[in-house]
């Protein structure tokens, strides 16, 4: 079943405001303002380094209400998840119960860097919501792997012939194993369920985890009005599964795409141009095997 | 009430008494009592804070980072190798400004592993802009907690409350635990200056509380940071010697940053920070009786440096002599090079003999302490930045071994 067109009502407040350094073309802003939108403005945001931190702070706040500036807690890289646990518990020991924390990390400061924390964080059940927004690669220092990067992918660390050889790491299985009580995946092309998944969330209690896809426009090498298209072809392949995981078993897959070849994808960016057609059936023999287990784990899960 | 208890007892309830709200720490030998403790007091209710057992020094100074920038009282507590894995969030809690209160049970730092004593591991944190202060004796240490948080906070900086491991984080002794009320009286909650809901971390501009947040960052902010950062550690004497005194006045007890023992009339001094103090003032005792004009300068306050009450207390003398329990390959003793600032404007210059001992748990005994202070009579200020006491081998093998300066 699709329940990717679940209707939302339009929220008008904008709390991502102009003007941005972003890269044009950048998917990042179009996560954030979907996310903010679905929260509101009664939130603290806890921004490691990062694109996230350089786009929403230099030279100018750009996380806003009305006039206002959303408060946003600045960590060292690897610690976004912990800080955001410790201030969560400061704020309620202060009664405040309403605001919500929200870590927004890069896949470098969640896969990598960050990872101890995070899982630890996940572990404690804290009450916070976690956000990764993954563009597959160090973003902000100038498109080097990390381990979120796919399978084959060029970046300035793992160029041709030696592109990527080790497979994306598989973030949604980890997180879904700390058994959180929601965890979800979302990218920018798909902006009902975005805000829609953010708004369940909200109304959870305990750790919950965001995966939002965000293309990036200097790492991929695609040009920069396919942004979206990219973050929909990533759906539309099977590469990228939109989904939920409830308690860590429950899995609802959003959307059963119809599974074009990953070679669609591949076309509009630049970072796999150099596969050969045998690398390519590699690469889609891996989103097969992958799309197979994620169904037979959807299957199993909500047998119950 | 009086209590048999040991320098991590005497560190957790210290810690209780202060009452904070978030209690967050790593194991680590021979700190761990200190997080055992806590958990006891959290599991008996008496400790009315969260407390978490967490995952890595990192996390624990992240955690902390986190609650204070949120505006609640915090404690953590480590040694060694973990306070070298908070290396990153101890700049970050200075530069931020967060009022967190650590102790820190000196282990040194590895390699070779050692599990014993050695203060190398919280000196080589100095430039962090942590204050830093040595602790005697248990009684000293259950007291310095309480006092830090009424300097940390009245600051806006984080402090360090350094124990010896083993030497005092083991040994337990006849210790007074102050009573709950009026610890109350002497600090009273903690109060954050800004609404629940925001965060203080980034608001640099302190001197100028009705700032707002500033809505840009610019080169700007983070020099300003810095001249804003380095004025409060000037602020940071006064606070001592205010929390000190008003401790004094409840407790009956005082500990000054810089103390004197014997001191009055001595020629010669030997400067000493932490257990091996104790040991120092024996020595002293007994050279007194035999008519050496020997005293005594205790360095509690390390970070930011005492550097005018050094002065105070060192110019003038014949020589001074610093016995100490860490070492910078290349360097020599941290207390050493210090001293040997704090006494370079001196008109008169003022000959500072650099004995390393006790490294890696080695006892800094009497008698080392006495050929320390009788090499420094009797000879001449030597070249060499380092008076080896104690070295466990004897070694003549190359033109270095054959210049250094051993005594065993």
């Amino acid at each position: 079943m699709n329940t990717i067109n679940a209707p939302l009502k339009y929220i008008n407040e904008e709390y991502v405001q102009p003007p941005h350094t972003a890269c044009p073309g950048c998917g990042m802003p179009l996560a954030m303002r979907g996310l903010l939108k679905a929260l509101g403005s009664k939130v603290i945001l806890v921004i490691p380094p990062g694109c996230g931190s350089i786009i929403g702070s230099y030279p100018k706040r750009i996380f806003r209400d009305k006039g206002e500036n959303i408060p946003v807690l600045s960590t060292p890289l690897g610690s976004a998840a912990i800080c955001a646990g410790g201030l969560k518990t400061a704020l309620v020991i202060r009664g405040d119960t309403e605001t919500e924390v929200v870590a927004c990390v890069g896949d470098g400061g969640t896969y990598d860097i960050g990872f101890g924390g995070l899982s630890a964080i996940a572990e404690r059940n804290e009450d916070i919501i976690y956000v990764c927004y993954d563009n597959e690669l160090y973003g902000n220092t100038g498109a080097q792997r990390s381990s979120a990067t796919p399978w084959g992918a060029r970046t300035v660390t793992t160029i041709p012939p030696v592109a990527k050889m080790e497979n994306k790491k598989d973030i949604i299985s980890i997180m879904a194993a700390h058994g959180i009580p929601y965890l979800a995946t979302a990218t920018i092309a798909y902006p009902d369920d975005l805000m829609r998944k953010v708004r369940k969330a909200k109304d959870i209690t305990g750790f919950r985890f965001l995966l939002i896809l965000t293309p990036c426009v200097t790492g991929w090498l695609y040009r920069s009005e396919f942004t979206v298209e990219a973050s929909r072809l990533a759906v539309e392949t099977r590469i990228f599964p939109l989904l939920e995981i409830e308690n860590g078993t429950h899995i609802t897959i959003n959307k059963q795409p119809e599974g074009i070849p990953v070679e669609e994808y591949f076309k509009i960016q630049g970072r796999y141009r150099h596969l050969t057609s045998e690398e390519i059936a590699e690469f889609q023999g891996k989103v097969d095997e992958g799309w197979k287990r994620l169904q037979w784990s959807a299957s199993y899960g909500n047998q119950a | 009430m009086n209590k048999v208890i040991t320098g991590n007892e005497a560190a957790a309830y210290g810690a209780l008494l202060s009452r904070p709200a978030v209690v967050c720490a790593y194991p680590i030998t021979p700190q761990s009592r200190v997080v055992e403790l806590m958990a006891e007091f959290h599991s008996q209710g008496l400790l009315k804070g969260k407390f978490i057992n967490v995952e890595s020094e990192m996390d624990a100074i992240g955690y902390v980072i986190g609650a204070s920038s949120g505006g609640v009282r915090v404690f953590t507590a480590t040694g060694s190798q973990g306070l070298a894995w908070m290396h990153e969030g101890l700049h970050w809690a200075a530069g931020a400004r967060l009022p967190i209160v650590m102790v820190n049970v000196n282990r040194p730092i590895a390699a070779p592993w050692n599990l014993t004593s050695d203060q190398s591991d919280s000196l080589s944190q100095r430039d962090t802009g942590w204050m830093q202060f040595y602790c005697e004796n248990n009684q000293e240490v259950i007291d310095t907690v309480i006092q830090t948080y009424r300097v940390s906070e009245s600051i806006g900086l984080p402090a360090m409350v350094c124990l010896d491991g083993v030497y005092l984080s083991y040994v337990a002794e006849s210790t007074e635990i102050p009573d709950q009320a009026m610890v109350d009286r002497y600090l009273p909650p903690y109060e954050p200056d800004f609404p629940a809901g925001k965060v203080t971390a980034n608001r640099y501009k302190l001197w100028d509380k009705s700032a707002p947040e500033p809505d840009s960052y610019s080169t700007d902010e983070f020099f300003e940071s810095r001249y804003v950062l380095h004025k409060l550690q000037s602020q940071c004497l006064d606070a001592v010697l205010r929390a000190n005194d008003e401790y004094k006045e409840i407790f009956g007890r005082a500990y000054l940053p810089v103390e004197e023992y014997k001191a009055d009339d001595a020629d010669v001094v030997v400067v000493c920070s932490g257990s091996a103090v104790g040991t120092c003032r024996h020595v002293i005792n007994i050279l007194r009786e035999q008519g050496h004009k020997v005293g005594l300068v205790k360095l509690k306050m390390f970070r930011p440096f005492p550097k005018e009450l050094v002065r105070k207390a060192l110019a003038g003398r014949k020589k001074v002599a610093v016995i100490e329990r860490d070492m910078i390959p290349g360097q020599g003793g941290v207390f050493c090079q210090e001293i040997k600032w704090a006494l370079s404007a001196e008109q008169r210059a003022v000959p500072v003999y650099g004995f390393v001992s006790g490294l890696g748990g080695h006892d800094i005994t009497a008698k080392l302490v006495e050929k320390a202070i009788l090499f420094t009579l009797q000879e001449e200020p030597p070249e060499q930045d380092v008076i080896w006491l104690g070295l466990p081998e004897k070694r003549e093998s190359d033109e270095y071994d054959k210049r250094s300066i051993k005594i065993y």
